[in-house]
């Protein structure tokens, strides 16, 4: 998997080396700006409200 | 066998990767969503403050009278849309400077840039529940320190019009089905509210969704803009976190 993306990089390897880091700098900018921030409403962790799952305000059907 | 070292190799390569993007997501969720959103909780708050206190202020107003106790004139905030940031939360227990905005709404994103009002609970300062939820960890944390909150604690609001200042009475930690404690009379579903109350819902344990621990808050008074806070209500208790 990498090893094509190496021999793919053009240059000698002080050259590849600075490719390989740009496009990994990339991926954590991409990451960081768009990805994370799209997945992470789906996080269960995220949530932080109260909410009636079922929808009751009767407190004997709350769970322990 | 060389193909099988290659599929073998390839899936490893693969899992490495994977577990350097959880690595990364972690980091993300619990540094850079902090990073980003104090720096622009940050803007928000002098942008309401340059609002609050440049333009005219809203004469002629509803007034309605708050309890009996505080006669002060409180100008009723009406049809916010959702997502706008109407106020400023001060907490003098989290710190002489800490102020957060307070926008419509509890979605996701809306908690990102604040403390976020449940819709359809009370707004600041009037009778019934004026009810909030903050993000305990990450996307800037303004209810992070809520269980450092004790009884008699002093939370202002401060809208266009007015400062709210609400008293800790007191907490519970419930899961998060609990609807009641946003109830116009908190925990009391159905009942018919003749008081003003406050309450703060964040996430507990720390880091985790399981429970929420809540804060209710009783009004002690109500000041006008005009008038100004008191600076009694804005004393940093002993032991403030700071």
């Amino acid at each position: 998997m990498y090893g094509p993306l190496w021999r793919l990089l053009p240059g000698r390897w002080p050259v590849k080396a600075f490719l390989s880091f740009v496009l990994a700098a990339g991926v954590v900018v991409l990451c960081f700006l768009w990805v994370f921030p799209t997945i992470a409403p789906l996080m269960p962790f995220n949530d932080n409200t109260i909410q009636s799952g079922s929808p009751s305000s009767d407190p004997t059907t709350m769970a322990p | 066998m060389k193909a099988l070292r290659w599929v073998v190799g390839t899936i490893g390569e693969l899992l490495i990767t994977l577990g350097v993007l959880v690595l990364l997501f972690v980091a993300w969720q619990l540094w850079w969503t902090d990073v980003t959103a104090n720096r622009e909780q940050a803007v928000a708050i002098q942008a309401l403050e340059r609002g609050f206190t440049h333009d005219s202020y809203p004469t002629g107003s509803s007034t309605t009278p708050g309890p009996a106790a505080t006669p002060a004139p409180l100008a009723t905030l009406k049809n916010v849309p959702f997502g706008e940031a109407f106020g400023i939360v001060r907490i003098p227990r989290f710190g002489a400077d800490y102020a957060r905005p307070v926008l419509q709404g509890t979605d996701h994103e809306t908690l990102g840039k604040g403390v976020g009002h449940y819709v359809g609970t009370a707004m600041p300062g009037e009778i019934g529940n004026f009810a909030t939820a903050g993000h305990r960890t990450t996307y800037g944390k303004p209810y992070a320190d809520i269980d450092k909150l004790r009884p008699g604690d002093f939370i202002v609001i401060e809208t266009k019009a007015n400062y709210m200042v609400y008293a800790v009475q007191r907490h519970v930690i419930v899961t998060p089905d609990h609807v009641d404690v946003i109830a116009p009379v908190p925990q009391h579903p159905g009942a018919t509210p003749t008081e003003a109350w406050m309450t703060m819902t964040a996430c507990h344990p720390k880091f985790s969704a399981q429970q929420r621990y809540v804060v209710f808050s009783k009004l002690m008074r109500i000041f006008t803009r005009a008038g100004g806070l008191p600076a009694s209500f804005m004393t940093v208790p002993a032991g403030a976190v700071g």
